[in-house]
Formats: structure tokens, C-alpha cells, sequence
């Protein structure tokens, strides 16, 4: 049987919210960060997560909430089931789930 | 969506793009020495690239576990660079490299050391004698970025920016005078004047599926290099470390890790047929750890030729006969990550392969790490040449601490000799391609699988025409005009012009593969398996009229 993880993906900028409904196969052990990826290259280039290190959980970048409690993405599991995906809520969003986590002194000016 | 914010416009003295050891490095050494600094990243100040991500090891010859000398650290390099290592540089590392642990001590980044204040040193393969200092447990490179960071802080008026990707360097009657590119955050346009820049944009492991770094190193330095005019050296040299983790999938954990447990435990490969193989590729390893990169990766190959492989394409490695407890005293918190991800290594053996991990190749610099166009200058692993056609494992910190610090007080003499700004940027901001079907995360993983394929660490001729002809067809479906640009974030647009420069450099790579008939250090070709004194020279790459072109 062909498992499927289904992302429910909270997508856009401030003030205009919306969700994506996105299906990957399901292969144990993946991580939500690399559904995302998959996501990324094959539907929806556009789909922003905010990530460098790539699942080695280095650089602390790919924190976001999932099913409301915050996780990285690049050490939560996958799973076959409905996951819903949301940005940090205490953070200004950016745009679908990446949120400004830089240091305000480390920021280009507005 | 476009056009919300007016472009900005910023001047400096010494401009660094990238914000990992090397441009940090830079960036104190800049300041300290009198003249403004800019410290600019496409992530995050500190947390992208390849620093953050190091395990373990990093090379010196402090002589705190025996006496040693920054000439034996010298010559096990060039040794381990068959022969093409550029002297004055590795001479730099080895002898600038106590000088900077030392430096990074001061500075708290936590030496794992002896009761009595020595440091503890681990000798890694092709060193001659203990000589690598770290960071418990698997920690060297979060703690070397967060002590560089606190660093670069506390020197007031330091301009620190993240989240802005530098798509090109603006150059002006042949010199380099600042840089182009935009905000991640809100898609503005941003240029920056400089006396002096500073590219410490690390490698380009990115290149490649199966590979140990960061989504930031796609070779964009070199590209930036290449098309202000700069050389690049030895490109054809991409270091795959051998025992990269294969199966079964662990995630939160970078890797590369098993090149700790090999240095504290020592570990066995082996086979499918539950054999050490090593030994019979002229390495006498006995349950240690001693063959260097490229003699392991050659080995682990071969055997999976053979069919004596893993059932994911790899070779086994065991620590099977290391009793639980010398485990957790190695490891402590690590041992219970792997448990999380399902491994015991009192039970399992786990699944490693070549992975691509770093790059000896890139920018061509002199002894003052300026290029060949003026105001430019490289300084970490985006420098090519110190380390021959193959790097000594614990010489990439020390190379982006010491040639960040030396490329820092070059650059900070120039722009401290400057008056005013050459600054003339005659370029058009790309027109916007209407097109939005193109999905270049798909063209960089198809480039990925391609280099993996045919120019990975093991070459031959008809696989890296095959690959160069690929390339030229997925630049075509690239076009010349990234996609529309929405305001905050757009990775769209970031992976458009990532693919620009990684097409780039994968050409570069492959070209130089191509024309080294032999096999060398990390360059290995089927069809001429030995080395052949007469390519005992290094390959420049240049850009004539748009072509990469080949020269020594």
C-alpha cells in the first residue's frame, strides 16, 4: 500500500492567509523538512521554508508550528496522516512559513 | 506584490560576503585593524554554510599531546595534496594555525582539554601525530560560529546583515567595487559600495545529491569570482568524504558524524561479506582510523563495485565490538540521538558512502588573498590551491580562521589607502521572465543527480561530456531572466539564481575533469587510473566572452 503524509500548509503573507493541501509518499523516517523539499521540486517552487543545514539540525533555522506545538522540521518525522503547518506565531511573518527570527541588529534597515 | 521598496544603496570600506568562519574572521580583523566593515550573509549571520555544521576536528600543531611543529603539519598537508598544494598558502595554514586556536580559546569556544588546561588532540588519518583540537560532543562548529559571532558583535559599528543574497559583483575599470542583490526578507534591491570585498562564501557541496553541507553552498562565490574576471584553480578537485551515513535514515544529525566515533573509537568497515577490506587497499587501518579521504572513498567504491556492498549502495560500518559504556563516555547526549532515530551501535552496524563534503578548487589568490582584479578578495574554503588535490581532515576550520583573518587585513589596507568610492553600476536589473512554469528546484535537483552520476568521485571521459552536454541543456531550460519577483521570501527567485551559479561552477568542475587524464588525490578516472607526472600542474579556469576556458 502506498502511504501518503498529507501537509496542510498555512501559505501567504500578513493579512492575506490561506492553506495548501499538499500529498508526499510516505517513507519512514523522513523528516517534515524533507517533504517540504520534495514539495518544493516537484508542485510549488514558490512554497517558502526557511532552511540551510539541511536535517542536521545545526543551524536552528526550520523552526516552525506543527499541529500547533513548535518543532524543526528537519527532526520531526513525516508520518501518514494529516499534518498541519503553520508559522511561528510570536514571530512577524514573512511569507507561508518562514518568520523573521534574525537578531534586529542583524537586519537590513527598512 | 513587486515593487514595495525603493532600492537601498550602502557604502563600506571592507565588504565580506559570507558570514561563516572566514568572513567572520575577516570581519574582526577588518574592524580591529581601523576601517568599516559590512558582514553580509544570504542566511542568517552565522548559522549558514559550512561552519556550523563541522563535527569535530580541527588542525594545529599546538603540541599539547606531543611535541609537535607547524612544519610537520605542513608537510603531512602537501603530502596529502599529491603534490599541488600551493606552498605559500598551506604554509600559512600550519603556521598561523596555533596562533588561531589559541585565539578561539581566548574566546571561550570550549577546547575540549585535560585536567591540567592542555588541549586534547585526536590524530586523524594522514596526520603524523595527534594534532586535531574539538569541541565536545560533536560541537566544534555551532561553538566556533556562536564564539566568532559574539566576537564580531562586540565590535561596535560593524554593519551585520542576513537574509540578503548577492547575485552579482559590480566591477568598474577592472576593479571589483561592491556588490549586487536582494533582500530576502522583503525582495528589495540592494547595493553596496566597497573599497575592498571579501568573498567567504565557502564550497560548492550543494552540486551534488548525497552531500554534507548547507542549501547555501552552491558554489555562488566562484561564480561571483568568475564572471568579475577573477581565476579559479584546481576546480576539479571535490573532496568526498568517505564514510558519509547512508542508512537507516536518521535525521537531526549531520551525516558526516561517524568521523568522531572513527577518531575516538576507531570502528571497523566492513563488507557484506562481514570483512575489513580496507587493509586490501594498501591502508594497514587494524580496527584505527588511517586511511585518509580519497584512498577510503576509492576503496569504498570498488568494493560496492564488487559486489560486496551494503544493501543501500554503501559499506558497513561497526562499532559493534565497543562495550556500551566506552560509548556513552565517547558520545554522552549523542548516544541518545541515535537512539531516537532507532540505532544502537552495540547492535547495529550502520550504512555509510561517499558523500561530497568540501573543495579543495576555487578562487585563485595570491599570498595577500586578493585575486587577480583588484578590490577582490577570498578567504576560507572559497580559496582554491592550499590544499592540493586532497585536504588533510581538520585543515577547513583552520584555513577560514587564519585566511579569513589574513584576507581581512589585506582588504582593510586597501580600503584604507581608498578615498573615494568607484563605485558605477552600468548593469540593468534583470528584466523579470513572465514565465512562471519553470521550477528551478527542480532543475538543481536534476543537476544534482546528474553530478552524483557522471562527475562524482569517480569520472571518466564519455560521463563528463555526457555531463557537460546535460549542463548546456539545463542552462537552456534555465533562460536568462529570473522569474517575477514576489516580495518576502521568494525561493523561487533565490533558486533561480542559485542554479545561474551552480550551472556555472558544475561546468567548471566537469570541464577540468575532463582534460586531468589521470587520476589524482580526490580526482579519480576510470579511464586513466594512476597518477601521471606529467599533470603534476594545476588547472586554472577563466571566463573568455561568457566561455569557461581552460589554462594553467
Amino acid at each position: 500500500m502506498n502511504l501518503v503524509a498529507i501537509l496542510i500548509v498555512r501559505r501567504g503573507e500578513t493579512g492575506n492567509p490561506s492553506w495548501s493541501r499538499f500529498e508526499v509518499p510516505y517513507e519512514p523516517g523522513q523528516s517534515v523538512l524533507d517533504g517540504l523539499r520534495r514539495i518544493r521540486a516537484t508542485e510549488d517552487p514558490t512554497l517558502a521554508i526557511r532552511y540551510s543545514c539541511i536535517n542536521a539540525n545545526a543551524c536552528k533555522e526550520c523552526m516552525i508550528l506543527l499541529d500547533g506545538k513548535t518543532v524543526y522540521a528537519c527532526t520531526a518525522r513525516l508520518e501518514p496522516r494529516e499534518m498541519g503547518l503553520e508559522p511561528l506565531p510570536n514571530k512577524r511573518l514573512v511569507r507561508d512559513l518562514v518568520t523573521e527570527i534574525a537578531a534586529p541588529d542583524e537586519r537590513l534597515k527598512t | 506584490m513587486t515593487g514595495k521598496h525603493e532600492p537601498t544603496h550602502l557604502e563600506t570600506g571592507v565588504l565580506i560576503v559570507g558570514a561563516g568562519a572566514a568572513g567572520m574572521s575577516a570581519a574582526i580583523a577588518a574592524h580591529d585593524a581601523g576601517v568599516a566593515v559590512a558582514l553580509i550573509d544570504r542566511s542568517l549571520i552565522g548559522r549558514g554554510g559550512a561552519t556550523v555544521m563541522a563535527q569535530m576536528t580541527v588542525a594545529a600543531a599546538i603540541g599539547d599531546e606531543q611535541p609537535d611543529d607547524w612544519r610537520h603539519h605542513l608537510a603531512d598537508t602537501l603530502k596529502a595534496g599529491r603534490g599541488l598544494c600551493d606552498e605559500r598558502l598551506a604554509g600559512l595554514l600550519c603556521e598561523r594555525g596555533p596562533q588561531a586556536i589559541r585565539q578561539m580559546g581566548e574566546w571561550k569556544v570550549g577546547w575540549a582539554h585535560h585536567s591540567d588546561g592542555r588541549l586534547r588532540q585526536v590524530e586523524a588519518p594522514g596526520h603524523d601525530r595527534p594534532r586535531c583540537v574539538y569541541v565536545d560532543f560533536l560541537n566544534t562548529g555551532p561553538a566556533v560560529s556562536r564564539s566568532l559571532r559574539a566576537q564580531v558583535q562586540r565590535r561596535a559599528g560593524t554593519l551585520r546583515i542576513g537574509d540578503l543574497c548577492v547575485t552579482d559583483l559590480v566591477v568598474a575599470d577592472g576593479a571589483v567595487t561592491g556588490v549586487r542583490g536582494f533582500s530576502m526578507s522583503d525582495g528589495r534591491s540592494v547595493s553596496i559600495a566597497a573599497h575592498a570585498t571579501i568573498v567567504a562564501t565557502g564550497g560548492l557541496t550543494r552540486l551534488y545529491k548525497r552531500n554534507s553541507a548547507s542549501a547555501n553552498m552552491g558554489g555562488d562565490g566562484y561564480a561571483l569570482a568568475l564572471r568579475a574576471g577573477a581565476d579559479l584553480i584546481d576546480m576539479e578537485f571535490v573532496q568526498f568524504f568517505p564514510i558519509g551515513h547512508l542508512a537507516p535514515r536518521l535525521v537531526g544529525m549531520d551525516p558526516i558524524m561517524w568521523d568522531p566515533f572513527r577518531y575516538k573509537l576507531g570502528g571497523q568497515l566492513l563488507n557484506s561479506e562481514g570483512r575489513a577490506f580496507i587493509d586490501a587497499y594498501d591502508v594497514a587501518e587494524d580496527g584505527r582510523y588511517k586511511a585518509t579521504r580519497d584512498v577510503a572513498t576509492y576503496a569504498i567504491i570498488k568494493e560496492v563495485e564488487a559486489g560486496r556492498g551494503s544493501p543501500s549502495g554503501g559499506v558497513y560500518l561497526s562499532f559493534r565490538h565497543v562495550p556500551a559504556a566506552r560509548l556513552r563516555e565517547a558520545f554522552g547526549p549523542v548516544i541518545d540521538r541515535l537512539a531516537a532515530n532507532g540505532i544502537d551501535l552495540t547492535r547495529d552496524a550502520v550504512e555509510v558512502a561517499p558523500i561530497a563534503h568540501y573543495h579543495m578548487g576555487g578562487i585563485r589568490v595570491d599570498e595577500n588573498f586578493e585575486t587577480c582584479v583588484k578590490g577582490l578578495f577570498a578567504a576560507g574554503e572559497a580559496v582554491g590551491g592550499a590544499n592540493g588535490a586532497n585536504r588533510l581532515s581538520g585543515n577547513a576550520i583552520t584555513e577560514a580562521l587564519v585566511f579569513g583573518r589574513c584576507a581581512g587585513l589585506s582588504a582593510a589596507a586597501r580600503a584604507a589607502k581608498a578615498r573615494t568610492y568607484a563605485w558605477r553600476d552600468a548593469s540593468e536589473e534583470r528584466a523579470a521572465s513572465q514565465s512562471s512554469t519553470q521550477n528551478p528546484a527542480a532543475l538543481i535537483v536534476a543537476l544534482q543527480a546528474l553530478m552524483d552520476r557522471s562527475v562524482g568521485p569517480f569520472r571518466n571521459q564519455a560521463g563528463l561530456q555526457n555531463a557537460l552536454a546535460e549542463i548546456a541543456s539545463l542552462r537552456a531550460a534555465l533562460g536568462d531572466a529570473p522569474p517575477e519577483a514576489l516580495r518576502g521570501f521568494d525561493m523561487r527567485r533565490l533558486d533561480w539564481f542559485d542554479a545561474r551559479n551552480m550551472l556555472l561552477v558544475a561546468e567548471c568542475v566537469a570541464q577540468a575533469a575532463l582534460a586531468r587524464n589521470e587520476s589524482r588525490g580526490a580526482h579519480a578516472r576510470e579511464d586513466f587510473p594512476v597518477p601521471d607526472p606529467a599533470f603534476s600542474f594545476n588547472q586554472i579556469v577563466r571566463l573568455k566572452e561568457n566561455r569557461v576556458v581552460l589554462g594553467r
